[in-house]
């Protein structure tokens, strides 16, 4: 059989325990603790952040095997796998984008709603990788802005699992009003994307 | 040799006589040198007295300094019961690209053909659906011939001091 | 769902199709269903496909133009991604392709090393299109199951080359390194600890009644229209085609090893994946036997033009050195000529026709890529069946977007 789960009851069970994000900073008192919105906030979105998988190629199959049983992605909130853009909050873009697909993944970036982090894993979606060629897009952030890089061809399921975590880490610390920032709003404009929530 | 293909070679040099060459290499593989007119009748002939039922793979490669055969298509075709592989050679000018198409024979050269010519811009004549297939159907060259670079031209963002050309 | 009604062939249908209200549905090329990015623009009425068309070409990435590049050796990289389910058997077909042209007779140890190897892969690729089929059925713990067997294959890949799923396998001429008691362990391990669990998985779908009803009769091909369209491996034979590269032209002394390629009858997806099911277990008996007759010897060629001499050699003799310089440089001595050479890749006959002319590079290569020849056929299964039996016939075709666009 497939190893023995032990029972959530009784002894020895702190291994199982259900980890709690870690509090952010704040004033605490009986009954009460206070804390900005903004790392509420940030708490929350950081532990719930909904991917939506882009696998094109090789990386989907390492993809795949972090949504395996072995490294189980679902650790750290990233649950639900949606294929909806308009649900999700995180692009994972997983593989090469050739030019045909450039603008594909540009309307899904486009239709996904505020606020949106993009995780570019491997080597052809950071940069183009060993594919100089003719029908190969050099990277992704030549069509929508990236936050995270993985390298790697294909990179190992632990390194897209820290990509994820790097990812929660700016979730965590983004201030809520940086997608209504100038600096952000020139930021889209330079790719030519629509800006307005 | 087996005596199955010693008996088909037999044959097939007196249905062949003057319509093209044919040479066995080191590797023991047959090769047939045709002319385009006589490339889907030889095909056919094949598949249907000879029993090669299977074609296995369709190509083309182009070769800039042979005057007047500037491009090649490429068949292998496999006799399934005989157990023999064979490969056909159709040498084209490139003034003028067109060859008979084999989708009324093998439904499997439909999208071969659409890539070739995707690569090379070989014509193939009776082709029910001609277009690329894999590269973007604005592009307007065919990136596999030797003139091309392999790179994307447009690219402005290479310093090459850092990739060492 | 609209009501049924019997139309005037005696068919039952719903009351769409009568009313002839036709509807385009566009699946792809981002869907969850698809496995990769293929699109297919389909004609639907009420729930039943009359047309389908696709594209693909969505991640080509131009590998014949990038092989007549690259030296010989930094070709196997690229051969990694075509079917990147099961790279090694594309690594050691490409390495076989030079050492035929090059006239290289490898010695019998690595024939079975890599018959080792090629199986193992072969069993991984099964695994991931038949779990996805589990998957598509809605029974997701097939999946969880065989991706933890999958990650003892990569972990025996790893002790091998170092790399889990591209993995530049192995050299021309043989491998870089002997297999380490490590491996061999882990691999004994393996192949008695492997049955077991695939059995739990193989009852988990096999004879399961909603499995069946779902799969039996989805997305059939007949054995002629099969051979008309070029099909070869796992698709073919649940067509009930024999045929089986590994036996037709063996290659690696696949002729030294006792297995049965298994058939099926209808070519629907049931014998798409009992055929895959079956060939895991033949896989797993080749394993055995290779490991049992396993022969004494070196474990690459005596080839200084290709093989890389080792490493404290290169610091110490002079002509080593010149060697290991020329091989890095792509400066390898090899003989003009063409060559097809073939061999059982996961799909099916993965060929690779080398056209040199004696260069540092390839002049031309062109791979026969399986599923690119295979897929075209796709619209013609899936005509007249609902839409959930065509995302079923997808998966169970085992249709890999890296080897079709190239």
């Amino acid at each position: 059989m497939f190893g023995s789960v032990a029972p959530l009851s009784g002894k020895n069970n702190s291994k199982f325990m259900v980890k709690i994000g870690e509090t952010p900073e704040g004033i605490e008192g009986q009954g009460f603790f206070a804390t900005s919105l903004d790392k509420a906030i940030g708490l929350a979105r950081a532990n719930s952040l909904w991917p939506l998988p882009f696998a094109t190629s090789c990386c989907g199959i390492e993809f795949m095997a972090t949504m395996g049983a072995n490294y189980d992605l679902a650790r750290f909130g990233s649950e639900r796998l949606a294929f909806t853009p308009r649900q999700t909050d995180l692009l994972m873009v997983m593989g090469t984008i050739s030019k045909k697909m450039a603008p594909v993944l540009k309307q899904v970036y486009d239709q996904m709603a505020e606020p949106k982090w993009v995780l570019s894993v491997g080597a052809c979606a950071c940069t183009g990788g060993i594919f100089d060629t003719y029908s190969v897009l050099q990277g992704i952030d030549r069509v929508i802005p990236v936050d995270v890089y993985v390298p790697g061809c294909p990179p190992r399921p632990e390194q897209i699992i820290e990509g994820l975590m790097k990812i929660q880490e700016l979730a965590k610390g983004e201030s809520l009003r940086r997608r209504d920032s100038d600096e952000y709003k020139k930021m889209l404009e330079s790719y030519n994307i629509e800006t307005g929530r | 040799m087996s005596s199955n293909t010693e008996t088909f070679i037999a044959k097939i040099s007196s249905e062949l006589g003057e319509n093209g060459k044919m040479e066995i290499d080191q590797f023991q593989m047959i090769n047939f040198s045709i002319s385009k007119d006589q490339s889907h009748s030889f095909v056919q002939l094949l598949r249907d007295q000879f029993g090669f039922n299977f074609l296995t793979d369709l190509c083309a490669s182009h070769y800039p300094n042979r005057e007047g055969s500037e491009f090649e298509v490429v068949y292998h075709m496999h006799n399934w019961v005989e157990n023999i592989r064979l490969r056909i050679h159709v040498g084209l000018s490139k003034e003028n690209l067109e060859i008979p198409s084999l989708t009324d024979l093998f439904a499997a050269a439909n999208w071969m053909e659409r890539e070739t010519f995707d690569f090379y811009g070989i014509q193939f004549l009776n082709h029910p659906n001609l277009k690329r297939i894999l590269n973007m159907d604005e592009m307007d060259y065919h990136p596999l011939r030797k003139e091309y670079a392999l790179e994307d031209e447009t690219r402005d963002d290479k310093n090459n001091n850092f990739f060492g050309r | 769902m609209s009501e049924l009604i019997f139309n005037k062939n005696g068919q039952m249908v719903s009351r769409d199709t009568i009313d002839g209200d036709i509807a385009t549905l566009n699946l792809g090329p981002t869907h969850p269903a698809t496995h990769g990015i293929f699109q297919n623009v389909l004609k639907v009425d009420g729930e039943r496909i009359i047309e389908a068309e696709q594209t693909v070409g969505y991640i080509h990435r131009a590998f014949e133009k990038l092989a007549e590049r690259r030296p010989y050796n930094q070709i196997t990289p690229i051969t990694d991604r075509l079917n990147y389910c099961s790279s090694p058997i594309n690594n050691f077909g490409w390495h076989m392709t030079v050492e035929k042209l090059a006239g290289i007779e490898v010695p019998k140890k690595v024939d079975y090393m890599r018959v080792i190897i090629m199986e193992l892969a072969r069993i991984a690729d099964h695994l991931v299109c038949n779990s996805v089929i589990g998957v598509d059925t809605g029974a997701l713990t097939g999946f969880t199951y065989m991706f933890q067997e999958r990650e003892k294959i990569y972990d025996l890949y790893e002790e091998v080359c170092g790399a889990r799923l591209t993995t530049n396998i192995g050299r021309i001429g043989g491998f870089e390194r002997d297999f380490s008691p490590t491996f061999w362990a882990k691999l004994k391990k393996f192949v008695d600890e492997f049955p077991a669990k695939f059995n739990e998985f193989d009852q988990l779908l096999t004879r399961n009644r909603i499995f069946m009803d779902r799969v039996i009769g989805a997305g059939p091909i007949s054995a002629e229209r099969a051979i008309s369209y070029g099909f070869a491996g796992p698709n073919l034979r649940a067509a009930g085609v024999d045929y089986d590269v590994r036996v037709m032209s063996p290659y690696s002394s696949y002729e030294d090893f006792q297995f049965d390629i298994p058939v099926g009858k209808d070519g629907d997806t049931f014998d798409r994946y009992m055929v895959r099911q079956e060939e895991i277990r033949q896989s797993l008996n080749i394993i055995k036997q290779a490991m049992e007759k396993m022969p004494t010897g070196d474990y690459h060629a005596n080839v200084p033009d290709f093989y890389l001499p080792p490493k404290e050699e290169v610091y110490r003799s002079m002509e080593s050195l010149i060697y290991h310089f020329k091989i890095i440089m792509g400066e390898m001595t090899i003989p003009k000529g063409e060559v097809y050479h073939a061999v059982e890749g996961g799909n099916g006959e993965l060929g690779y026709y080398l056209v040199s002319d004696g260069g540092r590079t390839p002049y031309r290569l062109h791979f026969r890529r399986p599923c690119f020849i295979y897929y075209q056929a796709y619209p013609e299964m899936i005509k007249d069946s609902v839409l959930s039996d065509a995302i079923l016939t997808m998966s169970s075709m085992n249709v890999i977007a890296g080897e079709l666009d190239a």
